[in-house]
């Protein structure tokens, strides 16, 4: 194994192709440190976003005139503004208002830099997720809700009994679109010392002087991750092709 | 039309040949560029206060921006200041988007490879650290397993977190990281002692000290493109820095901006006192 790593210092020496995170074993350790960050980061707002997404959704149809009104406003509030601002905001502004302990010179805040980073980019994605899945209810035929109501469903069982299956399937390329946004825009968490792979290539071509060979692992990292993201997503689609219905 | 279209395309390769031909100026591409232009870009700090700094009006001034103004003058050409960051000064003179800088980089060897850091050096600081009294730190190994908050792109946050053991919260420029500790999100603040010293004096930070020992004092290396180190525009510059040394110039500047003066600036100009005949 060291001969191995040895190989990309023997690189660096002849051509100056600086793969520092071969040879040395701290910054390695930091680059797989930043990979998992950034799957768990990635992971985390996917899910939480959805969440968001399917229960406004719901909301959007309350009878309730404040509920309907609340998640209008949401969405304009998340979605009009950047998500950088966003995460900044969340970090700097209302972190500052929640309640801190003592560690020891220093106060701790109880959710730390990656916990407001999933919150802020969880509500950013989760805005549009809710305008998305919108469209796929509106798309469900009005005769087949009546029909439900009919049948002794309430609201909220038909939602997710008879509308939500529905719908998602309509939805899903939208969906698609929305999460590898997503994906990608977890690099913003940077700006908050969350150390996700943009923090940490950042941190080593400081420290290093290599930053086209750190940009060209990055490039290929988040195309890489990416990629996986939207095979799952596709074979997902697949499953739920019905003919006549589309492609 | 097919022919016409071959003769503009030959038209423009014969001219682009004597394009680039003319353009070839032995060497000194960036200044002779600088000197037809008649205006010089240099890349200064915009958030180290008072070195490169925004002012009330939001104007950029600082010591770091007079030195660039004699710069100017002294080639007759016309400033224009563009603000940069630690972590992208050196990229932006190898690009091109600025001519030179002088934004507060400490001279390493390995950042001599990327850009023309010129002798000698107009200054100097060492790493220490802004941290609460409340904290209670006495040396660099109290830091161990303690968040650290810096600056990214500064060359001391790996060996502090290497060193010493202590986690490294790197934040994008200096307001954020100084926010940041002010919430209490990181015990100390890790930066040159130059800076620190600068807000320590300018009384926002009185429940606040500097208690280690300074260390790795480095001096400060302004840089041109590397390929002009050693044409016309290093040695230009190389001379810049020896008349500021030796007029007292820069003794000058760092009393007008408050800096605590240094032993370095009057260690400098007694060896470059120039000998004034009788």
């Amino acid at each position: 194994m060291e001969a191995f790593y040895e190989w990309f210092r023997q690189l660096y020496e002849s051509t100056g192709w600086n793969l520092v995170f071969m040879y040395d074993e701290y910054e390695r350790d930091r680059l797989l440190a930043a990979v998992w960050v950034t799957i768990k980061l990635s992971l985390n707002c996917l899910i939480f976003s959805l969440i968001v997404g399917v229960v406004g959704a719901w909301a959007q149809g309350a009878k309730s005139a404040i509920v309907r009104n609340g998640v209008y406003w949401y969405i304009q509030a998340f979605r009009n503004t950047p998500p950088l601002v966003q995460i900044l905001f969340f970090y700097f502004v209302i972190g500052n208002l929640l309640p801190t302990y003592d560690a020891g010179g220093y106060r701790e805040q109880y959710i730390g830099a990656f916990g407001w980073a999933v919150v802020s980019l969880s509500f950013f994605a989760g805005a549009f997720n809710v305008e998305i899945f919108r469209s796929g209810i509106e798309a469900v035929p009005t005769a087949t809700v009546e029909a439900a109501e009919a049948l002794g469903y309430s609201r909220l069982k038909a939602y997710i009994y008879i509308v939500m299956p529905l719908a998602f399937r309509v939805s899903l390329p939208a969906l698609n679109n929305n999460l590898v946004n997503l994906v990608k825009t977890t690099t913003l968490a940077y700006v908050i010392a969350v150390p996700e792979m943009m923090y940490t290539a950042n941190q080593m071509w400081s420290d290093n002087v290599n930053v086209p060979e750190m940009m060209i692992v990055l490039f290929i990292y988040y195309v890489g991750l990416v990629a996986i993201l939207v095979y799952f997503m596709h074979r997902w689609e697949r499953s739920m092709k019905i003919p006549g219905y589309g492609g | 039309m097919f022919k016409k279209l071959l003769a503009t395309v030959a038209t423009l390769a014969l001219a682009l040949t004597f394009g680039i031909q003319a353009a070839s100026a032995g060497g000194n591409d960036r200044l002779m560029k600088v000197l037809e232009r008649g205006k010089i870009v240099i890349g200064v700090k915009a958030d180290y206060k008072p070195w490169g700094f925004r002012d009330s009006s939001g104007k950029l001034v600082g010591m770091e921006i007079d030195m660039a103004r004699d710069v100017a003058d002294a080639l007759g050409v016309e400033l224009e200041l563009v603000p940069v960051q630690s972590s992208n000064r050196m990229q932006f003179v190898q690009q091109g988007k600025i001519d030179m800088m002088i934004a507060t980089m400490s001279d390493k060897a390995d950042r001599r490879k990327v850009v023309g850091i010129v002798d000698p050096n107009y200054y100097t600081s060492g790493t220490n650290v802004l941290a609460s009294k409340k904290a209670g730190l006495k040396k660099w190994e109290d830091l161990k397993g303690k968040p650290v908050c810096g600056k990214q792109g500064a060359f001391y946050n790996k060996g502090v977190s290497q060193k010493y053991g202590a986690k490294i919260v790197a934040f994008v420029g200096n307001a954020e990281a100084k926010q940041a500790l002010k919430d209490g999100r990181c015990v100390a603040w890790v930066y040159d002692d130059s800076s620190i010293m600068a807000d320590l004096a300018s009384g926002d930070w009185d429940d606040y000290e500097m208690p280690m020992v300074t260390e790795d004092d480095t001096p400060w290396g302004l840089a041109v493109p590397v390929e002009e180190r050693d044409k016309l525009f290093g040695r230009f510059m190389a001379g810049m820095t020896y008349e500021w040394h030796s007029s007292g110039r820069l003794i000058e500047l760092e009393k007008k901006w408050g800096i605590q003066p240094t032993a370095y600036l009057s260690d400098m100009h007694e060896r470059m006192k120039a000998y004034a005949p009788k």
